[in-house]
């Protein structure tokens, strides 16, 4: 069924009574061609586009509980692709792209909205850090801007301009393609779309080990039991050391809560997404009026998806920091995801090192904006068994060469 | 006829009134009012606009559950976009307005979307807006969206924060929470007891009943009395929001009163022994056609309104419930003077019923509202059959001003959930009520179940004694509850295409919750996100329990098996200046300052932060511009003498018999062939083989060594070392000292420095035999203890000289006096440029490893291991194209081409960047450092560089721009 405004009209005059589900609840079967664990956005779009791109007709998605309820429906939706590395700039640009087309693709609003992401320097080091990454991208055809502090208060009027400010305003750069999308819409605009090419998605199914046939996997043991694949997949955000760890292998992931929260809703407030290294915050208005914000990981390696209060007050302050007029808003909710992040904040993707089985993890903190490309790097790899070009530097062999992509130092954090 | 305020009773005081505003009119309230009852003693019906729809709506509850009395209030010069009318305590100076309306809330234009209603179900936006953009729309979507208007005014008041450990926490004033704070506080433990309204007693305040031979209300206050008297913390006005881990929970206060640029919101931060929560239970609506009209309200919350505010909401009233609790509601109204008549949808609703009969109130067994009227307020109400299938059912049309209903109770057991409980469907309740629990808790009351004030006491009760141990008290009595008729479960009115509210401020109702089920959107938390239904500014108080149940009904599955979302914080929304408190400024990321600080700032240097430190940039004179005075003081060094202040430069010491091989483990260089007295300069490395540090280390004793880390670096360095002792080497005998702030480091250098060393009159041997470059001495200087290094980054001979902090502005004062010239980091930037000396963290970042620096001899003579070794020697580390680092000379000697620029190829690819780049006076031309890809194989080409578009020219040279030699060192 498409959905348009016509059928809206069409509907509404039937009393809304003719709807289709928006995925199908198959029938699960014995035996696959190909598994992906992990009902997120990035396992069901790849699952989409191992039908899609390369017509794979027996699929299945396998979710624990509800599809998107990871850290698909967890993050707080900002798409950018203002990365510091050439490696990085085309993966992440290429899920821009993909996003800035997924809409109509899907038939399904994701409401991408491209309001610009702005970062903040608070020093003249800082901006001469940015010199650095802006003219990293420009160099790698991203299109971002330099701005100087007077430019940041035309943007951001509600910013800390004050002389006695604790992080004083000195300038920032800003990607006008990057912005925020509707993270649960992602979610179900894959599941959707993949369900319509004759993928099944089976909830409430929970991987418990990996079935092998002498060192292949060959399928999965589940809570709804054994099922075959020809290839499989793990796409499990939060839990990928526990699935490798079943699979007999470890990963250089460590496993943290990130909390977010959003305030009550308000009317326009914020026009653009505003994050700041310094405070590790970011910030942007929802649609609906609230305020999405976060900052820094929790202290201390977990599993649990919640956060500590102490953590979540500094958060608060580091956006209050910034933005001393919503000293006197309120907080509406706040929740946190587990991220899995590698030595040098950059995802792992490729051949795990069992045969049969293929990583798309280690995302970190940033796995939202990524979803359409993690989705399409890891169908490349499930249905050719070839790296395909944007994923070959994020193998996970870069740890034994060294060939790492440090974000984290690219964009001058923590070394 | 609305709402009128009683001649006498309730819980105000009728001396003190109070006018406030309302929109445009002035209306009058009473101290003890809240601005919702107020309002309602005003006949004010329509209060707010629905999100979707726009429909009008009023009050409906009157506690922390309110959906739908969101308002603007204003008092002074504190605001709030989206206050809850039910929560705000009427007070002199109120200005409070309607958020939503336009041109005002009674006649809002927007309210025309309701006529479209039917094209626009739940979702619907993700169905279209997809051509040409969702751009295209969103502005407008998001204007129509959000609820209040922030202030644009920064917000200037302090918050503060308080942090405690107490062996009881109470959450909870109700007769559950008294009872369990009076027993915990008999066992002599510290005992805090926190609720969330002005007043304690919880529903002893407005509900019938006596304790121990007294009124309930005042037994509640005597109780209250008596554990203020026995040293209880008492918190009203108190939310507790959030129950973290390790029966930690966050408490916000609302003060009625602060100090003056104070704000009254305050956090508590308790870290408690035992929790008990007696949090109670919310009326959860009955579900019904046409729900949403002002008039619409909480059965119990009229009863509230009555008792405790004297508001008699309406004087013809029809009350629809399925359980008996309503029926105190309905005698109360009567005994007003209201005429009432109950729609009860069991068949043979019993005792409750026959009393309120013999009262005058009008009891229709077996039935349900079925529909209401009233453009801005309910007029009238049909009663019909329960079982209704279709709008044709017989039914009775009914004036009424107030349509009271009650679906039943529903347990606060968001904190249980929140601190990790599990929850379990309790099908006789109907309720959601604490399962496994998993932290040092007790459960009573209302939030476990419990339904009768007799039960709620002796649960309290028990549960004070579990937590504290108290033995020798009695527990409050009540009399024994009445035999009750029990609750019928009734979800909703099975008249097809009936518009039936389940979430009133986000306008979702039953048939959204059937779209939702057609879809597929059948988890709970599928349906939340899909349809919004609780996600509102009262988190489904009032919507999850109904909402989860007619998505049970609709898919034909049980309660249990559908299941419930998870709570989160915090259970009420909190402000976040509150939640921030004390972390703002300085107490949020604080400043270091030099021991000269003041010695600074009187030579009128330019002060700005580096790493957290203020420090000078540089001194300049009057009418001297930054740039001018960084050529003059770094010409004063190279021609004469100069005078650094480098007290910010880490010190740890580390100490004990394995320091020199526990350090030797950690750093790059071999420090263990170092001899006492001796200097050495050392790269610390990550374990991918990156540099994370450099400096200068120091052996003071065979086991004694002094580390000078970055100024910025030095917590980082001194948490590396302690992560690689207590988890590597944790047999190592090594202990680790940071003693930055003891000291007070100058460094004295230029031709000069001799004969201003000269003056100090240290009893240290300043030879170059007793003190040659890269040495160290203990001794005195002016009388105080000193210690000596020869060390230099400008290149020339230069005397680090260091004494206790305490003696350090004096120390300045002295050395100032000799006639050198003050320099800052940034004209020290200059000098160490010159010679090509790097800046960690300016001209390495994350990604270089010591040979890219041209620094691999110590991994030659180095044979142990040592933290990145394995790292050095990978593909990656042994790359010909690795960034190098290098000089650029650029071909314009007056052109400095800003740090960040960076080098390219002829096909516009980096080859990497300019990492500092000053104009050198000592030169005489603009000098750049950078890191560019096989750098040291360029020397002597011409590289282009990019700018944002600029391109300009730069030949690649060594990193060294003055006395490649090193002769100054000596001179």
């Amino acid at each position: 069924m498409r959905y348009s405004g016509w059928q809206l009209l069409k509907q509404g005059l039937r009393g809304n009574a003719g709807w289709q589900p928006a995925w199908r609840t198959p029938v699960l079967q014995r035996s696959y061609d190909a598994i992906v664990v992990g009902g997120g956005g990035h396992g069901l779009a790849a699952a989409y586009y191992l039908a899609r791109v390369h017509g794979l007709k027996r699929v299945a998605v396998l979710e624990r509980g509800w599809i998107g309820g990871g850290n698909t429906g967890r993050n707080t939706t900002i798409v950018r692709s203002n990365y510091f590395f050439a490696e990085s700039a085309a993966m992440y640009d290429f899920a821009l792209r993909l996003y800035e087309g997924l809409s109509r693709e899907l038939n399904y609003n994701i409401m991408l909205s491209q309001r610009g992401v702005l970062n903040l320097a608070h020093t003249e080091h800082d901006m001469e850090l940015m010199t650095r990454s802006v003219n990293a991208m420009l160099l790698n055809g991203i299109d971002v801007e330099l701005l100087d502090a007077k430019q940041v208060r035309d943007e951001v009027p509600l910013l800390n301009f004050s002389p006695s400010a604790r992080f004083p305003i000195h300038g920032g750069f800003v990607q006008r393609r990057g912005g925020v999308a509707r993270h649960d819409a992602v979610a179900w605009a894959y599941a959707r779309g993949a369900s319509d090419l004759g993928v099944d998605i089976i909830q409430n199914c929970d991987v418990t080990g990996w079935l092998r046939e002498g060192s292949r996997i060959v399928g999965v043991e589940t809570s709804l039991g054994r099922i075959s694949a020809g290839v499989c997949a793990m796409s499990v955000a939060g839990h990928s050391g526990v699935m490798a760890e079943m699979a007999g292998f470890r990963l250089p992931i460590t496993s943290y809560a990130l909390q977010a929260m959003v305030s009550e809703p308000l009317k326009p407030i914020l026009d653009t997404v505003v994050m700041s290294t310094a405070t590790g915050m970011y910030v942007s208005q929802s649609d609906k009026g609230e305020l999405v914000f976060g900052a820094g990981l929790d202290l201390y390696p977990s599993y649990a998806q919640r956060g500590n209060l102490p953590t979540g007050q500094a958060i608060v302050a580091a956006m209050l920091e910034l933005f001393p007029a919503f000293r006197r808003l309120k907080m509406l909710r706040q929740w946190a995801g587990i991220v899995d992040v590698c030595w040098d904040y950059s995802p792992v993707i490729g051949p795990a090192p069992v045969e049969g089985l293929y990583l798309n993890c280690g995302w970190g903190t940033g796995g939202f904006k990524a979803t359409p490309v993690g989705g399409w790097l890891l169908a490349h790899l499930m249905a050719t068994g070839q790296h395909h070009a944007l994923s070959a530097p994020f193998d996970l062999g870069r740890f034994t060469s060294g060939m790492l992509v440090d974000e984290a130092a690219g964009a001058g954090i923590a070394h | 006829m609305t709402g009128t305020r009683l001649g006498s009773g309730g819980r105000i005081d009728r001396g003190q009134v109070i006018p406030f505003r309302w929109g445009d009119t002035v209306l009058q309230g009473f101290a003890g009012d809240t601005l919702a009852s107020a309002l309602l003693a005003n006949g004010v019906r329509v209060v707010g606009r629905s999100f979707k729809y726009h429909r009008p709506r009023g009050i409906f509850a009157a506690g922390v559950e309110e959906p739908n009395a969101i308002v603007d209030v204003r008092i002074g010069d504190r605001h709030d976009a989206n206050a809850r009318a039910s929560l705000v305590t009427l007070q002199h100076g109120i200005v409070a307005r309607p958020i939503a309306g336009w041109p005002s809330v009674t006649r809002d234009a927007f309210a025309a979307l309701d006529l479209l209603q039917r094209f626009l179900p739940a979702g619907f936006y993700y169905k279209t807006f997809m051509r040409p953009s969702w751009s295209r729309y969103e502005a407008n979507i998001r204007r129509m969206a959000g609820l209040g208007r922030a202030s644009h005014q920064p917000d200037m008041r302090q918050f503060e924060t308080r942090n405690i450990q107490i062996d009881v926490l109470v959450v909870g004033a109700g007769p559950a929470g008294l009872a369990a704070a009076r027993a915990a506080a008999a066992s002599g433990r510290s005992v805090m007891l926190v609720d969330e309204n002005p007043d304690f007693g919880g529903s002893l305040l407005w509900q019938d009943g006596t304790i121990d031979d007294r009124p309930a209300a005042d037994w509640a206050a005597a109780t209250t009395a008596e554990l203020a008297a026995q040293g209880v913390t008492l918190l009203p006005a108190t939310t507790a929001f959030g129950y973290y881990d390790h029966n930690t929970l966050g408490l916000m206060e609302r003060r009625a009163t602060a100090a003056p640029g104070w704000a009254l919101d305050r956090l508590w931060c308790v870290t408690a022994g035992k929790v008990v929560l007696a949090t109670g239970s919310l009326e959860r609506p009955l579900v019904f056609p046409h729900n949403d009209r002002p008039g619409v309200m909480s059965a119990a919350a009229v009863l509230r309104y009555l008792r405790q505010y004297a508001v008699l909401v309406g004087r013809s009233v029809v009350i629809t419930t399925n359980n008996d609790s309503a029926y105190a509601t309905a005698a109360a109204l009567r005994l007003a003077g209201a005429e009432v008549a109950v729609a009860d949808v069991r068949t043979a609703p019993g005792q409750a019923a026959k009393d309120a009969t013999a009262l005058g109130v009008s009891v229709i067994p077996g039935s349900v509202v079925t529909d209401t009227g009233g453009r801005l307020g309910v007029r009238w109400a049909d009663i019909g059959p329960a079982d209704a299938t279709s709008k044709k059912a017989a039914t009775r049309r009914v004036s009424c001003s107030i349509v009271a209903c009650s679906g039943g109770w529903t347990p606060v057991v968001h904190l249980f959930s929140q601190s990790g409980g599990k929850l379990r469907w309790d099908a006789a309740a109907s309720a959601f009520l604490p399962g496994i629990g998993r932290q040092d808790h007790q459960l009573s009351g209302g939030m476990n179940g419990v339904t009768s004030l007799a039960e709620c006491l002796a649960s309290g009760h028990r549960a004070g004694i579990a937590a504290s141990g108290a033995t020798m008290l009695a527990a409050p009595r009540a009399e024994p509850a009445a035999v009750e008729t029990p609750l019928q479960p009734f979800w909703f009115v099975r008249i097809p295409g009936a518009r039936q509210w389940l979430d009133l401020q986000n306008d979702v109702t039953v048939k959204d919750v059937g779209l939702a089920a057609r879809e597929n959107f059948q988890s709970v938390e599928h349906l939340k996100r899909y349809t919004t239904l609780g996600m509102a500014t009262d988190q489904g108080k009032t919507s999850n329990v109904n909402g989860i149940a007619v998505m049970a009904e609709l898919t034909g599955r049980g309660i249990a098996e559908t299941g419930t979302t998870t709570f989160r914080p915090p259970y009420a929304p909190v402000s976040l200046g509150g939640l921030a408190g004390s972390r703002h400024g300085l107490l949020y990321s604080p400043r270091r300052e030099l021991p000269a600080h003041g010695e600074h700032l009187a030579l009128g240097a330019d002060m700005r932060e580096y790493g957290g430190w203020m420090r000078p940039a540089c001194y300049p004179r009057l009418d001297e511009t930054t740039a001018a005075a960084i050529r003059r003081e770094a010409s004063a060094v190279r021609a004469d003498a100069g005078l650094f202040d480098g007290s910010s430069l880490g010190k740890i010491e580390v100490c004990g018999p394995d320091a020199a091989a526990f350090l030797n483990l950690m750093y790059y260089n071999n420090v263990e062939n170092l001899k006492p007295g001796r200097l050495r300069y050392v790269l610390l490395l990550r374990e991918a083989g990156t540099v994370y540090d450099d400096g200068v280390i120091a052996r003071l004793a065979a086991d004694r060594y002094l580390l000078s880390p970055s100024s910025s670096h030095t917590a980082g360095v001194l948490a590396m070392l302690e992560q690689w002792r207590q988890t590597e080497y944790p047999a190592m005998h090594v202990a680790f000292h940071d003693v930055t702030a003891a000291w007070a480091t100058f460094v004295v250098c230029g031709p000069r420095v001799r004969d201003i060393m000269a003056s100090l009159a240290a009893e240290i041997d300043l030879s170059d035999a007793a003190l040659p470059h890269m040495a160290l001495a203990d001794g005195h200087v002016l009388g105080v203890p000193a210690r000596i290094a020869r060390v230099s980054f400008t290149g020339e001979r230069s005397y680090e000289v260091s004494v206790p902090a305490g003696y350090g502005p004096a120390l300045w004062r002295h050395l100032l006096a000799q006639g050198p010239t003050p320099y800052g980091i940034e004209s020290l930037s200059v000098l160490r440029a010159e010679k090509g000396y790097i800046l960690i963290g300016t001209d390495t970042d994350g990604l270089t490893m010591p040979a890219d620096l041209d620094m691999s001899g110590p991994l030659r003579a180095k044979k142990v291991d040592f933290v990145g070794r394995r790292s050095l020697t990978t593909p990656d580390g042994v790359r010909a194209d690795r960034r190098q680092f290098v000089g650029l000379l650029p071909q314009d000697p007056n052109f400095v081409p800003p740090v960040g620029t960076h080098a390219v190829d002829a096909s516009r690819k980096s080859l990497g960047w300019i990492t500092t780049s000053a104009y050198s006076p000592t030169v005489g031309r603009s000098i750049a450092l950078a890191m560019i890809s096989g750098g040291r194989a360029r020397i002597g080409d011409v590289v282009e560089l990019f700018d944002r578009g600029r391109v300009s020219q730069a030949k690649v040279c060594a990193p060294v721009f003055h006395d490649p030699a090193g002769e100054k060192l000596h001179g």
